[in-house]
């Protein structure tokens, strides 16, 4: 079918911009430009000034642009032309915009320097545009994470804006949208900030990022800032802990893990409003999705490992300083693991597919293994690891290589999720809760697929929804970030995301949809057979 | 056992896929059309730029050969039935043990003058799209676009050119927007919404002829008031017939389509039809004998398996239903609404539009005993299970109304309706008591 895909290429409209949108365009490029003269060094003289201009540049060209976009049509679908266009269908401009973000989080990463910043003096360039913000917020000069950070908000709140406007229909696209808007605008940009202008001491706490996401939140420094810091402080660490241990399995029980991914995370309010142009780009494939299993749990056990030699490493013999010691800790960890594990086993064992049995039962014993050798080890090192190599290498592979250069840097190629599903650990807890222990499923609506395949070619997760749609079987999968839009794109209204008891929700069975009852029966007795 | 599948759309492929599931018998598939299964309902999207070809195929291609299912692309040119052997365009010939006929459909074209120009043409097949793409790829090299016969492929072809910007005039034999099938106060609806897309939609109006120009190719319609309409490209969706040419003379009974009982099976032993392409000999119920659905190629492609893999089954559709989008307003119908010029006089319809948006719902009920017929939704979605078990339970119509809440079925903190609905709905009944 070669034609047919060269054909979509050659394809003409719908894929050139509006005229307005072109003065958008050309605004917004204007305002960046600002920022990146500030890159290249040119000091600007009333720093407030260009900052705002530039940033409100930026975000009234997406407001403008997204508004001639879809003011002249009705409700509904806006997908027209995606794959025809350059920059959502993976061609030159794609390619070139991946290049410049990659770029940029190299840089941003492992050269702040070239961004201005100084390592024991006033910032430089762009770091120093951003001083009048910074100063204004917490009292101290701008960092390279101040200046990402801004970027990062604004990105979120003019393509959010544009988001809610393309899904102007869709009531459930627009809260949990407007829901990521705010917890990125408010807990992981200014709260942290006013909390250090009022109490110095603290370390900057993003409060909606929770272990394992922020892996370094139980690193020495930080837990004995929290310590040093009094009541706030230990409220802080608390806090830090429960959420991992009870708000997070409570919340993903009642709602999925959409609770998090879809309406409070900052890496997916980033994927679902700056990254929605390029959902399409996921790979839905068998193999992708073999891949993702094995990458994101190692990830998962990489963290789990990492973070348990790094608090083994800090934690005394004794209780006097973090009330657990060294083996109370550890026997804690194994005991903690051993009983998840055990539970799923035995209660669980049904709804796991074979290999993630062997995957989880090989990641078991590695685990207790290395636990175990721990025991023979020094308070340096775990086995031959030192404990400080496992962080630093966690932090350069996954931290930043990973969830940064890889997992923006290729949005217009690779799509927007690609950190969420192949390597985010936060993602594969919740999903291995989701799957097993959850009341969210999708429900198929009986016989009404005509197997389009909207709903998997707009699945920003990979996964072949149609593959469950068209057998009238409920989609119950550990990726899923239940962002909804599959149920969106849907023409047949097939599809809805809902949160129901835990009897009858995954329903493998292949029925015939619309046939009278007694066919269903035999359908379903016959079921167990093969392909 | 060698089987032998003539078309690799829904339902000759619901039918390999279950033999396979149930039997160790060769399967082979012939299509003449795409060497993998694609899914035909989606052929707009590809052309609107909202996916890939790639992504209409529900399977991946390594599927096919994991379960071991052979695919062929050929056209097969006849059926001897004698002998058991399909003879193919390029003369080879298969045998088989049992042939199952799942050839699908083809549009409908009437006899106008004109109807073979270049630049006409239908919307069925992978090559009609990739006809449409020559004919009609922008607003410059195709100024305007007629389109004949108003029914669900000829709004969905008009939704694709004007996603691509090109003016449309929309030929509709109809008063009003398939009202044979819908009701007036739905229909109406629709119109508007026709319109608002900017598509010059005309009603009751006839296609008389295709002028041609110098090469062949067509130039302007006229229509049967006598107005002439310049334009580029000829879209003829004015329905479709079952596709079973190449049966003549095979000795397999046919009328529009072939011919089946409820076994499917034909007059010829080991041969069976199924889809688009099959016609029931008595009509199950209110159903066509012919139903050119989706779904019912699916279900009859896997009630075929069944039986050919002994353990015969009757084709048994439950209660009908169906779903269609008419540009951005999604459409559901469950039992049997009745279209404003077919309805029947045993039946009474309970009509709700909202003031502004496009959401409106019909309910029919039997007019003695108040027995639920069917439901019709527009921008509503329902839930396909409840209703099946309200038809199924023969609720009335008024048990039915203050429970709809729980055949809701649109995305969670979506407006409900439901009380309004109700509140219409008594206050109605009210007035007509
Ligand atoms: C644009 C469009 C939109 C549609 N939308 C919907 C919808 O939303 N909902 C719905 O329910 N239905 C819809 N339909 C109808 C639906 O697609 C059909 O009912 C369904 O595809 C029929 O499936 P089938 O397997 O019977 O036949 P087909 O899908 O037509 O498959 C038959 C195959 O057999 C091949 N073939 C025919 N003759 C020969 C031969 N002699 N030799 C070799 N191969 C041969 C054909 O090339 C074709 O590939 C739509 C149809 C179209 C065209
Ligand atoms: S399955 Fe649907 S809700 Fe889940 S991630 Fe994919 S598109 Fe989003
Ligand atoms: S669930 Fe909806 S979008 Fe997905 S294949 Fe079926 S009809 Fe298409």
């Amino acid at each position: 079918m070669n034609t047919l895909d060269s054909m979509s290429l050659a394809g003409g409209p719908p894929k050139g911009l509006k005229n307005g949108q072109k003065f958008a365009v050309f605004l917004g490029l204007s305002s960046f430009f600002i920022v990146v003269l500030a890159a290249f060094g040119l000091n600007f003289p009333n720093k407030g000034f260009w900052l705002t201009a530039s940033l409100s540049g930026i975000l009234g060209a997406v407001i403008w642009f997204s508004w001639i976009a879809y003011r002249d049509d009705p409700k509904g679908i806006k997908n027209h032309g995606v794959w025809f266009k350059s920059i959502s269908g993976r061609g030159l401009w794609a390619w070139a915009l991946g290049i410049l973000i990659t770029g940029f989080y190299i840089v941003l990463y492992f050269y702040p320097e070239y961004l201005g910043l100084v390592k024991d003096g006033p910032n430089r360039g762009l770091i120093s545009l951003f001083d009048p913000l910074s100063r204004a917020l917490s009292g101290n000069p701008a960092s390279q994470w101040f200046v990402y950070g801004t970027l990062y908000t604004l990105a979120i709140l003019a393509f959010g804006i544009k988001f809610i406007w393309k899904y102007r229909h869709n009531r459930y696209q627009q809260l949990r949208t407007m829901s990521v808007m705010f917890f990125q605008t408010a807990f992981a940009f200014i709260i942290p900030e006013i909390m250090a202008r009022l109490n110095g001491d603290l370390p900057y706490y993003d409060l909606k990022n929770i272990w394992p996401l922020n892996y370094y939140n139980f690193e020495r420094y930080r837990v004995n800032a929290f310590i040093d810091s009094g009541d706030i402080g230990l409220g802080m660490l608390i806090f830090g802990i429960v959420s991992i241990l009870v708000i997070t399995p409570l919340l993903t029980y009642f709602y999925g893990k959409r609770w998090y991914c879809s309406w409070v995370c900052g890496c997916g309010g980033l994927a679902e409003t700056a990254g929605d142009a390029f959902r399409q780009l996921s790979d839905k494939s068998t193999f992708a999705w073999k891949v993702e299993r094995w990458v994101v749990h190692s990830v998962l056990v990489f963290v789990v490992l990492m973070t348990t030699a790094v608090i083994y490493s800090y934690l005394g013999p004794d209780t006097s300083k973090y009330w657990l010691s060294k083996s109370q800790f550890l026997i804690g960890v194994g005991v903690l693991l051993t009983g998840v594990f055990a539970w799923v086993m035995v209660y669980r064992r049904s709804a796991l597919k074979k290999d993630a049995i062997y995957g989880a039962c090989g990641y078991l014993l590695i685990i207790l293994g290395l636990l175990a050798i721990h025991f023979f080890s020094d308070s340096r090192h775990v086995f031959v690891f030192s404990s400080e190599g496992l962080r630093k290498t966690y932090s350069f592979l996954i931290g930043s290589v990973f969830s940064g250069v890889i997992g923006t840097g290729f949005y217009p190629i690779f799509g927007n999720r690609v950190w969420c599903r192949f390597g985010c650990p936060m993602a594969a807890i919740l999903g291995l809760q989701q799957r097993l222990f959850s009341r969210f499923r999708i429900t198929t609506n009986g016989g009404q697929c005509i197997s389009c395949g909207n709903c998997s070619t707009y699945c920003e997760m990979g996964i072949d929804v149609r593959a469950y749609a068209q057998k009238g079987a409920n989609i119950v999968r550990a990726s899923c970030v239940g962002c909804g839009i599959c149920s969106a794109v849907c023409p047949r209204g097939v599809l809805k995301l809902e949160n129901g008891p835990l009897k009858g929700r995954i329903n493998p069975h292949e029925v015939l949809l619309g046939n009278d009852v007694n066919l269903m029966e035999l359908a379903n007795q016959n079921s167990d057979s093969v392909a | 056992m060698q089987i032998v599948i003539i078309g690799n759309g829904i339902s000759g492929i619901t039918a390999a896929r279950h033999i396979r599931k149930l039997s160790d018998h060769q399967i082979t598939v012939i299509s003449a059309e795409s060497d993998y299964f694609f899914s035909r309902t989606a052929l707009m999207y590809i052309y609107m730029g909202h996916m890939k070809y790639q992504h209409t195929k529900p399977y991946e291609d390594s599927f096919w050969k994991k379960n071991r299912i052979e695919l062929k692309r050929a056209r097969v040119r006849s059926v001897d039935t004698e002998t058991k052997t399909l003879i193919l365009d390029s003369g080879s010939q298969i045998a088989y043990d049992k042939l199952i006929i799942a050839t699908g459909s083809q549009p409908n074209r009437f006899g106008w003058p004109g109807q073979d120009l270049k630049r006409v043409q239908g919307l069925y097949s992978l090559q009609d799209l990739e006809a449409l793409e020559k004919n009609a790829p922008d607003s410059h090299r195709c100024k305007r676009a007629v389109i004949v016969g108003g029914g669900l492929i000829g709004i969905e072809l008009a939704e694709m050119l004007r996603s691509r910007n090109i003016p449309v005039t929309f030929l509709v034999r109809e008063t009003s927007f398939w009202n044979g099938v819908l009701p007036q106060g739905e229909s109406a609806m629709i119109n508007e919404h026709i319109r608002e897309h900017h598509v010059d939609l005309r009603l009751n109006t006839n296609l008389k002829e295709i002028l041609s120009d110098d090469a062949g190719a067509a130039r302007a319609v006229i229509t049967d008031g006598g107005e002439q309409i310049d334009c580029d490209l000829v879209g003829l969706t004015a329905g479709v017939r079952p596709n079973i040419d190449f049966l003549s003379g095979s000795g397999v009974q046919t009328d529009k389509g072939v011919l089946v009982d409820r076994q499917l099976r034909t007059n010829i032993p080991d041969v069976f039809a199924i889809g688009d392409c099959a016609q029931q000999r008595t009509p199950i119920g209110k159903r066509r004998a012919v139903e050119a659905v989706w779904y019912t190629g699916r279900m009859m492609g896997e009630t075929v398996a069944r039986t050919i893999c002994g353990a015969p089954m009757e084709y048994n559709p439950g209660h009908w239903f169906n779903s269609a989008k008419f540009f951005d307003i999604e459409y559901q119908t469950y039992g049997w609404v009745s279209g404003a010029s077919s309805k029947d006089p045993q039946e009474r319809q309970f009509h709700w539009r909202h003031p502004e948006q496009y959401l409106c719902l019909t309910i029919s009920y039997h007019k003695e005993s108040r027995v639920l017929l069917g439901i019709n939704t527009f921008g509503i979605r329902m839930r396909h299970e409840v209703i099946d078990q309200w038809l199924t339970e023969n609720r009335t119509v008024d048990q039915v109304v203050p429970r709809l809440g729980e055949a809701n079925f649109d995305p969670e903190w979506y407006r409900h309706y439901e009380t309004e609905i109700a509140q219409t709905f008594t206050s109605k009944a009210e007035k007509v008591v």
